[in-house]
């Protein structure tokens, strides 16, 4: 077998295609999070422990209902959304016209109360969750074995993505929104429920969140603290995107997903800090981050 | 810069210390030394590293306005620096604390160079992000011990001559420890250069237009509480005789957060009072396990929604002097 540059190639792309479904959650979220930002001023510290619960929620579907992946899907996004929309009419809403400072505490806090309430019931141990039957398996692609269930990872998490980025760029709605984020008042005045479109954008970044848990409960374990470390690479992911764009922020997760397969393939080591690293060197070189406006 | 300075000197001498701040401070003294004969003196000397890990978090959001999320990593880093001077290479206690204490400050140093280039949110972010790429490097490097920590950390002999292994002694220089700290916190935001921190968090930009160089005021604010915060790792590490991941962990970090919150963002006594109050907290719900997560939640979310001024803000307030 022929080896690129000193490393067989099985290995290379097995990397490189881990390192895209981790990019995948990186584009989920990112994503989710840059549309909160845009609306609501606020950096959502709650999304890591929703991507979490969208997990568990696929998790009880199955356990307790019987209802499989597919259902958990469809499902878990609607379910943790709706928590979500709860959570803003709540606790959010009250404090919207505070320095954004006190968002990121709040929500912080709200992690801290999920995860845990998770922890309580479920220990730090995961729970298993199997492939569906349809997506077991893989195919040889001849240079690398392909499983199946990756392969729909990273394609339904780029159809996600390109569908959110099609409706806020090219539909009216995405338009109500976009003239949201530019300035509410103004909205408000032509008679749009900007409330209530902030209600519904929080629950859309928060299901876009738990559709990423879903995706990820066969790959990884469920478990509590599923979203605990992975919230803040996301944070560092923002960083370097910038939350200007939305493809920006697509681009930027899937890319440094693939940055880090490869340090995994050729300096392992640095594999867990690959993130952080490339960050800053681009607050060093473009400071407002590569996709971002100058603040 | 100088002549800068000194135009803002006049405005520092009128806001000379207030008489009921001094009697507050004679209060926490006299507490301070009254404490070891009712309470456990080591839980007295956790909350004091904590406190002042406190009020050099709050000299950062309380009197520059930038929410560091990632100062576990000074700490953390300082106590196993500290740690490691002691048990391997053999310091005294004062020059292991005076290396953990510089490696905070040369670790705040690169930290703030890099995350004062972004305002706001994006600061919280970049701050939580480098720790916790301190973390991954703790949890692997070799001289940390990495799950385990560094354990049995000797306390040694102060200067070679006293004896740190006497409870009270160790009492004694925590107390003094703290209150240098304390009092050089105080001391630098009643300076005319706290003065300029103070301008800067009410109004950046205009802080700039008067030619001050904004940025160079934060890096050092920024550098002083990470070293700080590391003269309280030092010296929990010597209490403690134990220096672990818990340290460098983001979950420190918030922790820290939720004490200055909880006793007031930008007073002056309110860190020590939100230490005390937490450390309280974890101590009595320590048995209740993964609940003290979901308690400290609940205090984050009722302390943003109804009570962010602390509680030294809403004594402040009642009183109608600032603490």
């Amino acid at each position: 077998m022929t080896e690129l540059l000193g490393i067989p190639p099985q290995v290379l792309f097995g990397q490189v295609l881990l390192g895209l479904i981790n990019g995948a959650f990186y584009a989920v979220l990112s994503l989710g999070l840059a549309v909160i930002f845009g609306l609501l001023n606020i950096i959502n510290f709650a999304h890591g422990a929703l991507y979490m619960t969208g997990a568990f929620v696929a998790w009880f579907l199955l356990s307790y209902l019987g209802l499989g992946y597919w259902w958990a899907l469809l499902l878990s996004p609607v379910i943790v959304g709706a928590l979500g929309m709860v959570l803003e009419r709540t606790l959010l809403k009250r404090i919207a016209n505070l320095d954004h400072l006190y968002g990121l505490l709040l929500t912080f806090g709200l992690a801290l109360i999920i995860q845990g309430l998770f922890r309580n019931y479920f220990g730090s141990s995961g729970q298993p969750y199997q492939i569906p039957p349809l997506l077991a398996g893989g195919h040889n692609l001849g240079f690398m074995f392909l499983p199946n269930y990756r392969a729909w990872v990273v394609a339904a998490s780029l159809v996600v993505c390109l569908g959110t980025w099609f409706v806020i760029e090219r539909t009216k709605l995405g338009s109500y929104l976009r003239a949201a984020t530019e300035n509410p008042v103004m909205v408000q005045a032509f008679g749009i429920d900007v409330p209530r479109m902030v209600t519904l954008t929080y629950g859309f970044g928060v299901a876009l969140a738990a559709f990423a848990g879903v995706l990820a409960a066969p790959i990884y374990q469920v478990s509590p603290q599923m979203g605990a470390d992975l919230i803040i690479v996301v944070f560092a992911v923002v960083v370097i995107g910038g939350m200007g764009s939305i493809l920006g922020s697509i681009v930027t997760g899937f890319g440094l997903g693939i940055v880090e397969g490869l340090t995994k393939v050729f300096y392992p080591e640095a594999s867990s800090t690959v993130i952080f690293i490339v960050m800053a060197i681009v607050l060093l070189i473009k400071p407002a981050g590569l996709f971002g406006r100058a603040a | 810069m100088a002549s800068a300075t000194g135009q803002i000197g006049t405005a520092a001498a009128a806001s000379r210390a207030p008489v009921h701040q001094y009697v507050a401070f004679a209060v926490m003294v006299l507490l301070l030394v009254a404490a070891p004969f009712a309470i456990y003196p080591i839980f007295i000397m956790k909350v004091l590293c904590f406190a002042l890990f406190a009020c050099a978090f709050n000299l950062l959001i309380g009197y520059v306005g930038l929410l560091s999320f990632g100062h576990a990593a000074f700490l953390g880093a300082a106590g196993y620096i500290t740690g490691h001077a002691a048990k391997v290479w053999g310091l005294t206690p004062e020059l292991a604390i005076v290396a953990g204490v510089a490696t905070s400050a040369v670790l705040g140093l690169v930290v703030g160079a890099l995350a004062i280039r972004r305002q706001g949110i994006y600061f919280a972010m970049i701050t939580l992000a480098l720790a916790q790429m301190l973390y991954f490097f703790c949890l692997q490097a070799p001289f940390t011990g990495g799950e385990d920590g560094i354990q049995a950390i000797p306390r040694g002999r102060l200067f070679g001559l006293i004896d740190l292994s006497d409870m009270m002694t160790l009492y004694v220089v925590v107390v003094i420890i703290f209150l240098a700290g304390f009092l050089l916190i105080y001391r630098t935001i009643h300076s005319p250069f706290g003065q300029v921190l103070k301008a800067i968090r009410e109004n950046e930009p205009r802080a700039v237009s008067l030619g001050y160089d904004v940025d160079r005021y934060k890096l050092v604010a920024f550098v002083l509480s990470a070293a700080l915060s590391g003269l309280a790792g030092a010296t929990k590490v010597l209490v403690f005789q134990l220096a672990s991941l818990t340290d460098v962990h983001w979950a420190m970090s918030g922790e820290v957060v939720l004490m200055a919150l909880v006793g007031g963002l930008g007073t002056i006594f309110g860190p020590v009072a939100g230490a005390v109050v937490i450390i309280s907290l974890q101590n009595y719900l320590a048995q209740l396990g993964a609940w003290v997560t979901v308690v400290q939640g609940v205090i984050f979310v009722l302390c943003v929604l109804a009570f962010r001024r602390g509680i030294m803000g809403e004594l402040g307030r009642l009183l109608k002097r600032p603490f």
